[in-house]
């Protein structure tokens, strides 16, 4: 049944050349079109739906004025957001999140680089125990974490600091990039490198010569999850840091939530302000992220 | 897994430099060390004290009281450590259903599926905290959805899901499948396309249906990474408490408490650190436990 339809479809179009010369990519495109539409369209516009209402709620809360009850963004006020940026500090809250996420971001992704090639190009000795201890960290729930970490950063003077955020959410960051990263590098080929020394580069010239231009997806992939998982931590900010003008986004929009009467519209928009940083950099790296995930260490 | 095996070409290592790969990966391992290792040798060491930082004078070695404590006088981490199982087996069941299952459309080739991939994989950015957020602006009866469904006459006014102990349950559970099903379609879209196609078209042009094909080329070939999938993201529910704490506090009376959720407030409120350090330890070991005899029993990296 499937083929007579299949070759139903292929005979109703005018534009296709003689089949028999192109016969791989008929095939490619029966198989494309298995699937009938609807079965493609009516789910996903079913789950879109279900992604979609709730940042559409957020916006439409967060824009709309006061009173309103309307369910459509218009008109469009920005009281609420001038109420979270200046009177409830999301201005300060969002530079300091910024700043940890920037700096977990490059801290991370240079320690990984030079760890994780290590771990592809050399066989030293305890590299197999390292590999064993990096799997096991990901077994530590970071709440278990909480009371030593405080300790540690009391004894350092980095409580209260942004520091203090930035080491513990590279520390965490750390294993997985190390995977991630080590697994790219091990699927560029060695000869590419051995090439460039014959050529007279150093070793380290060779790397950022040849190895590093096509480490790019396995870089923003790593790059954006150490930034997306710093910009959202909430358990560390809670805990080490506890003056105001130190908080992060999501301590603030979680105090925002804890108040007796929350402000529906304030908790919109301080989230539109949560959200849309990482929502936008998620937008350019998608792509990227899912050619990094099948690279690295998910196949295997 | 690909980590587990050696790297592939030892020849190409300079004689010279021995010392090379251990400067390289110090860094990483000095980080670690710190502030991971260190702090776990710790934990293990504070589960064996009485050690309370509001009660300093208390403070002594304890051996296994904490531990017998935990096992026979405490409900809670009984009754939090059976949530957590609830918890995390759901999640993960629905999050692999939902999240395979988008990945195999997404897989497709259709007009508008590039925004579309973006639009459905945009919740896994998004933050514990702001989902609760979000989601308590659905579930309140004067600002949520409930709400606008009664003015239409649909539903009655009032419904507060987060507040009834028959409801929260499952609230909590469909604000976090919104946030966590995005992880499976990502991670099983990338091994999805790396299926052959060849595969595919020579078992139509057997005349296998589309069922079958799936069955038979699809599921093996994901189940790798659908092992590590569900085993990550069931360690990573487990762990998590950002939305619990902040959706419903563990309430109402320890309903929704997880076992990480039970230790976070046992050492911020009570400050008894020598015991939320044996919940710790405890939490620890049956995740560790329960990891390795899951990867054993799905015979993982078998063929």
């Amino acid at each position: 049944m499937m083929t007579t339809q299949t070759t139903g479809r292929t005979l109703d179009r005018p534009a296709l050349p003689e089949p028999v010369r192109l016969p791989r990519r008929r095939h490619r495109r029966r198989s494309a079109q298995r699937v009938a539409r609807w079965q493609i369209y009516v789910p996903l516009g079913l789950y879109l739906l279900f992604t979609l209402v709730p940042f559409y709620w957020m916006l439409v809360f967060a824009v709309r004025p006061r009173g309103s009850d309307s369910l459509l963004p218009w008109p469009i006020t920005l009281e609420n957001f001038d109420t979270v940026w200046n009177g409830l500090g999301f201005g300060i809250f969002f530079q300091n999140s910024l700043m940890v996420g920037v700096a977990s971001l490059i801290a991370t992704t240079v320690i990984a680089l030079s760890g994780g090639y290590a771990l592809a190009r050399y066989n030293f000795r305890g590299r197999q125990l390292f590999m064993i201890a990096m799997l096991c960290t990901q077994f530590i729930p970071g709440a278990m974490m909480l009371i030593p970490l405080f300790e540690i950063f009391r004894t350092l003077g980095l409580v209260n600091t942004l520091w203090s955020l930035v080491i513990a959410e590279t520390v965490f960051q750390l294993p997985l990039s190390l995977i991630l990263i080590s697994g790219f590098i091990r699927n560029i080929p060695m000869e590419l490198e051995e090439a460039a020394w014959v050529d007279g580069c150093s070793r380290l010239r060779g790397f950022f010569a040849v190895v590093l231009p096509m480490l790019r997806p396995a870089l923003v992939a790593v790059g954006s999850f150490a930034f997306i998982h710093s910009w959202n931590n909430f358990l560390f900010a809670l805990m080490f840091v506890s003056e105001q003008e130190k908080f992060t986004v999501p301590v603030g929009l979680a105090y925002t939530l804890g108040e007796f009467s929350v402000d529906f519209g304030a908790l919109a928009a301080g989230g539109v302000v949560a959200a849309l940083p990482v929502v936008l950099v998620f937008a350019v790296i998608q792509r990227y992220l899912v050619q990094g995930m099948s690279a690295g260490a998910v196949k295997g | 897994m690909a980590i587990a095996q050696a790297p592939p070409r030892e020849r190409a290592r300079p004689a010279r430099a021995p010392r090379t790969p251990y400067v390289l990966i110090a860094p990483a391992v000095i980080a670690m060390l710190a502030f991971l290792v260190y702090p776990m040798a710790s934990v293990v060491y504070y589960s064996l004290q009485h050690y309370n930082v509001s009660k300093p004078w208390d403070n002594a070695f304890a051996g296994l009281d904490n531990f017998r404590t935990l096992l026979f006088d405490d409900p809670l981490f009984w009754q939090s450590l059976a949530f957590s199982a609830k918890w995390v087996v759901t999640e993960v069941a629905l999050q692999l259903v939902f999240g395979l299952a988008l990945a195999l459309i997404v897989n497709e080739t259709f007009i508008g599926r590039a925004v579309s991939r973006a639009l459905v994989f945009s919740p896994w950015a998004v933050s514990g905290v702001l989902t609760t957020g979000i989601w308590v602006l659905l579930y309140n009866p004067t600002t949520g959805v409930s709400r606008y469904l009664a003015d239409l006459g649909l539903m009655n006014y009032g419904a507060a899901p987060l507040a009834n102990p028959d409801t929260v349950f499952w609230a909590a559970v469909l604000a976090e499948l919104w946030r966590g099903v995005p992880f499976f379609a990502i991670l099983l879209l990338a091994d999805l396309q790396t299926v052959s196609r060849d595969l595919y078209e020579a078992a139509s042009v057997d005349g296998a249906s589309r069922l079958r094909r799936f069955l038979h080329i699809t599921l093996p070939h994901l189940k790798d990474a659908i092992i590590l999938s569900t085993l990550l993201r069931a360690v990573w529910e487990f762990n998590n408490v950002d939305l619990l704490y902040t959706l419903t506090g563990g309430g109402p009376a320890h309903q929704t408490t997880t076992l990480p959720l039970y230790v976070a407030t046992t050492a911020a409120q009570s400050h008894n650190f020598g015991y939320g350090s044996a919940l710790t330890t405890a939490a620890f070991l049956i995740l560790t436990f329960f990891s390795i005899a899951y990867l054993r029993l799905s015979k993982f990296g078998a063929r």
